[in-house]
This record gives C-alpha cells, structure tokens and sequence, in this order.
C-alpha cells in the first residue's frame, strides 16, 4: 500500500528481549500476596489432586460407630454425623469444588469471548443485539431467576448443570469487557494489514485480536473463578447445589451446620478452605490486573 | 427532569413486563411441576390429581396461565398460593417488613462504617490500616457468607451467650432492644459485603479528588485538613458511591434469602424458597417480581441521586 516491499524478519534477526509475558512476571513478582496466593493455590488445588496420598480414608465411607469423633491422629479434623473422615471430604470435596470453579469459568468465559468479540468486531446491528441482551442480563434478578432454573434439574443440580447454570449466568461481564477491547484494536493497523492479506472475519477475530485482549480477560477469569465457587457454596447452602451425597465444600458446610456447638471443626475447616481458596484467587487476579496493566473499569 | 423519569418509568414496566415473563415461562416448563408430590402417594388417586390439575389452572397451557396471572397482577390480585391456598399478596405483605427491616439494619450499618472507614484510608494511604483494611475486604469478600453467619453464631452466640443464636424476637418481648438484639448478627452478615465494597469505592474515589488542583488550592489557602476533606474531597467522591449503593439495593435483597436462612428470619427470602421447594407458582413469582422491582427503583434512584449531586448532570 505504501510501496515497500516488506519482507519477514528472519528469526535470528530478532532482538534479543523480554516479551510481554516476561516482562509481565516481573511486574506479577513483585506482589507477595499474589505469590502467596500462589503457594495456598497450589496446596489447596495440589491436595486435591492428589487426594488418595494425602489421606487414606474415603470421603463417601460410613462408619456409623464412629460418628461425630473428635480431632484424632485417624482422623486429623474428626468425622462427621456419618462417621466420614472429614479430612478426606474437605480434600476429596476440593475435586468438585475446584472444578465447578473452573470449567464454569472456562464456560463462562468461552460464551463472554465470542459474545464480546463478535459485538465488538462487527458491530452495526450485531452489536447492539448482543449488548442489549447483555443489558437486558445485567438487569434479571439473576440469584432468583437460577433459583426457579435450577427447578428443572428438580431442585438440585448434577456437576454438568451446575456448571452449565453457572456458566450461562456469568458471562455478561465478560461480554462487555471484550467488546470494549475489540473496539479499540479492530481500529488498528495489524489488523487491517491482516484483513488486506485475506484473512477471514473468525481468523482476524481469534488469531489476530485475541491474543492482544487476553490481559483483561485473563484477569477477569480470575474474579470469574472465585466467584463460581463461592455462588455453588451458597446454592449447596440454599439447598439447590449440588446433590448433598456428593461432598463439595459448600454441602461439608452445610452439613455442619447442625453441630457448631458439638463438632465446630466441621464447620470451620471448610469454610477457611474456601476462604484462602478465593482469597488467593482474589490476589492473582489483583496481582494480574496490575502486570499485565488492566485498566480499572 | 419529570419527562426523563417518565421515560425510566415506561422502560421499567417493560423490563418487568418481560422479567415475569422469561421466569414464568422458566418456572411453567421445568419438569414435576405443583402436583409432582402427589404423584406417588397412594392415597391420592389420579381422578383427584386431575381435578386438582383443573382447580388449579394448570391443565391450561402456561401461557394462558401466565396471562390470567398477568391480568391479576395488574389489578392488584397476585393470585393463590397452591400451597397454602392464602393471597398471595396477604403472605408477602407479612413477610417484607422483616426484610426491610433486616435490609435498611443492614445498609444503615454499612452507611455508618464504611463512610469512616473509607475516609481514613484514603486519607492515610499506605498506612498499617489502610493496608489493614484492604486485606479485609478481601478477606469479607472470600469469605462464604453463610459461613461468616455460622461462625459469628459459633463465637457470639453459642459460646458466649452475648446474642442470640436465631429469629426476630423472644417470646412474649416485643421491646425494640430484644428487635436490636436480634438484628445484629443478621445485619451485620448482610451488610458486611457492602461496609468492605463501599469503603474501597469511596477510599478510590476521594484519592482521585484529592490529587485534583481545587484540592491543592484549598489546602493552599489555609483550609485545615479537616475541612478540606468533608467540604472539597468528600463532596465530590460521592457520585460513584451513590451508584453502588442504588445497585446494593438489590444485592441485599438477594443477600436477604441466605442470611434469613441462616438466622431464621421470617422474611420475604425464606418464603420465596419454601415457595421454590414447593412449586408454589403465584409464590415464585411474587417473589421474582419483588427482586425486579427492586433492582430497577434501585437502579433509577442512583441515576436520580447522580442528577441531584451533580448539578452539572442534566437529564432529558
């Protein structure tokens, strides 16, 4: 267009730098918090995952004769009203938690992407059709309206719905993040070289803008993901989570709510696993927002 | 000014309008239904099932129901309860004044410790408590608000006997110091969220005021700092918090379902999910409408409120 002729750098010709994700790990380092919420993350979600060599008992096992124990070196947080260790149920319960936590993220996040970046790149009556959708989202009485939702798994959600339900009810934000960015760099000139070589609406849309939108929304993930886990907490408290045979730590919690004066390990250990869990969440996304220099909305 | 609330106020009844019916449509074709729970009792025989079916209305198609339902609604009639066969309008109206109660206990404290809270660290940056009280948000924010419930149930009530554990009065005491009393836990599980929000909004809001020149000025001119604060910096960071607080309306309504659980509070929460557990329809969606209508008066209050602080702020 300008009449050079551009010819690709060939790889040894590259400077020798930091690139953006260095250079954000420096920034991110920097942050003590976030590298604590890192180690709690890493015990809590490690713990999990590898539940059956931190501690031989089973989460789901009665033991009827041994119900309500207090703390012992067998059972290191005592049992339940069941005689379940609690120990295994908060790391077993950790399983489901987390992983709630994450695929609704993952989901919510998938639904907010191409939402944000279809409004944002098209524009014209896309565009609006999204964002008055999204607007029309942000103003349901959401909590209420999964509440009667959740009626059609009959009152209490198996994993894959609830994830579904919370994914579907947590992209919004996203949504509008997204656009914002997309608007900004479709305006830019990579793109329009790419649109000038042939590139193809999906391929400019995920190849081209998307990698350079990524800081905002991996901070958002962030917030997203602790904010999953505790919505299925309260829903397991409410009682339309999870089925309360399966041990999340919001049904561990819940189940202990009877027996705060007799057992209040059973209460407590939980609800600080879930605290530190979002805690450290909560430090990463900080941590991230001001490495990667997220604007505050 | 009155033509732009007019607008608001048409735009409101038709998100209503299309609230009710996205969650009636919602509620009407989850499977079970009212009548589910009969299904298997022997002692219920099909014929009276149908005939249930019928008195009920639902052997009619959901959006014939929802019409009838809307033209009652409309006319100030909200419908039956399927479960207690009482007004619905009867059954919330004596359940929202312990919501309210609960909510306005729950915003007054948040107004009362936030404000301060909010000034001192904005006013001292950086300072042990400043930084004290980041870490606390955090922390209120991480926390599961059922289980902060809990656990001030643990420790005020069941171990030291200051408060007690649950409900809204003793028996046979009516005084307001046994209400207080009661309240305090509830409200303070409902509020805390938003002390912990609302102190970071306005801690931000007024470092962003007080690096502005008419600041300096002030300050230049001899003002004491006291002064400056209330009449130049908190002045002029209220606008983003006034929003918040409008939104916050709704958000401790919502709150309202877990806390009354929690504390067994007769409010319009634990009603809506008895009514949720039990299909009980016209129930449901008093409830849904209620939160509606809460989000959106919450809603144009802040942007009201933003008009009234703002004088620059003009709306058609």
């Amino acid at each position: 267009m300008n009449g050079l002729i551009v010819t690709a750098a060939a790889p040894s010709d590259r400077v020798p730098g930091r690139g953006l994700w260095a250079l954000a790990w420096r920034r991110f380092r920097r942050h003590r918090m976030a590298l604590g919420g890192i180690g709690v993350l890493a015990v809590i979600a490690g713990s999990a995952v590898t539940a059956p060599l931190i501690t031989s008992s089973d989460p789901t096992t009665l033991d009827p004769d041994h119900s309500l124990a207090p703390p012992s070196r067998e059972h290191l947080l005592g049992t339940d009203d069941l005689g379940r260790d609690e120990l295994a149920r908060v790391v077993y319960g950790g399983r489901i938690s987390l992983l709630v936590g994450l695929t609704a993220m993952l989901l919510g996040s998938a639904i907010g992407v191409v939402m944000g970046s279809a409004a944002g790149y098209m524009g014209g009556w896309i565009d609006t059709a999204i964002m008055r959708f999204v607007d029309l989202m942000l103003s349901f009485p959401a909590i209420f309206l999964l509440l009667i939702l959740i009626n059609w798994t009959g009152g209490r959600a198996p994993v894959v719905m609830m994830i579904a339900y919370l994914g579907l009810f947590g992209w919004t934000g996203l949504a509008r993040i997204v656009r914002a960015e997309y608007l900004a760099l479709r305006a830019r000139e990579f793109v329009e070289e790419a649109r000038a070589m042939g590139a193809g609406v999906r391929r400019i849309i995920f190849r081209h803008i998307l990698p350079n939108a990524m800081a905002p929304i991996l901070v958002q993930a962030a917030f997203a993901v602790a904010g999953a886990i505790l919505a299925e907490a309260a829903l397991d408290f409410l009682g339309f989570g999870l089925p309360p045979d399966i041990p999340t730590w919001g049904n561990l919690l819940t189940q202990a709510e009877d027996y705060i004066t007799t057992n209040p390990i059973l209460a407590v250990a939980p609800g600080i696993v879930i605290t530190l869990t979002v805690v450290a969440v909560f430090f990463i996304g900080d941590a991230l927002r001001d490495a990667l220099d997220v604007r505050a909305r | 000014m009155s033509s732009y609330v007019a607008k608001r106020a048409v735009q409101a009844c038709a998100l209503l309008l299309f609230v009710s019916l996205v969650g009636y449509a919602i509620m009407s074709l989850a499977p079970g239904g009212p009548l589910a729970v009969y299904l298997h009792n022997p002692q219920v025989t099909p014929e009276k099932i149908d005939l249930l079916r019928h008195q009920l209305g639902l052997d009619r198609p959901w959006y014939l129901r929802y019409a009838a339902w809307l033209g009652g609604l409309v006319r100030g009639h909200w419908g039956y309860s399927y479960y207690t066969g009482r007004p619905v309008l009867e059954m919330i109206a004596e359940r929202l004044p312990a919501t309210f109660t609960l909510m306005l206990s729950a915003f007054i404290l948040a107004l009362v410790l936030s404000f301060p809270l909010g000034v001192l660290a904005a006013t001292h940056k950086y300072s042990w408590g400043d930084n004290l009280l980041s870490l606390g948000a955090f922390f209120v924010w991480a926390m599961p608000t059922f289980w902060f419930g809990l656990m001030l149930q643990m420790t005020l009530a069941v171990r030291w006997h200051l408060l007690p554990v649950a409900g809204i009065h003793d028996l046979d005491n009516n005084s307001a110091r046994d209400l207080l009393r009661h309240l305090a836990m509830p409200a303070l599980v409902l509020g805390i969220g938003s002390i912990a929000s609302w102190s970071r909004y306005l801690r931000s809001g007024m470092l962003e005021v007080l690096s502005q020149d008419y600041v300096r000025t002030a300050y230049a001119k001899g003002l004491p700092a006291r002064r400056v604060v209330r009449r130049h910096v908190l002045r002029n960071s209220l606008l983003p918090i006034v929003t918040i607080m409008g939104l916050d309306l709704h958000v401790l309504f919502s709150g309202a379902v877990i806390t009354e659980s929690i504390f067994g509070w007769p409010g319009m929460g634990r009603l809506f999910l008895a009514a949720l557990n039990n299909r009980d329809y016209p129930l449901q969606m008093a409830g849904l409408m209620v939160s509606a209508a809460l989000l959106i008066v919450g809603n144009l209050l802040a942007d009201l409120a933003y008009a009234v602080l703002d004088p620059r702020i003009r709306y058609r």
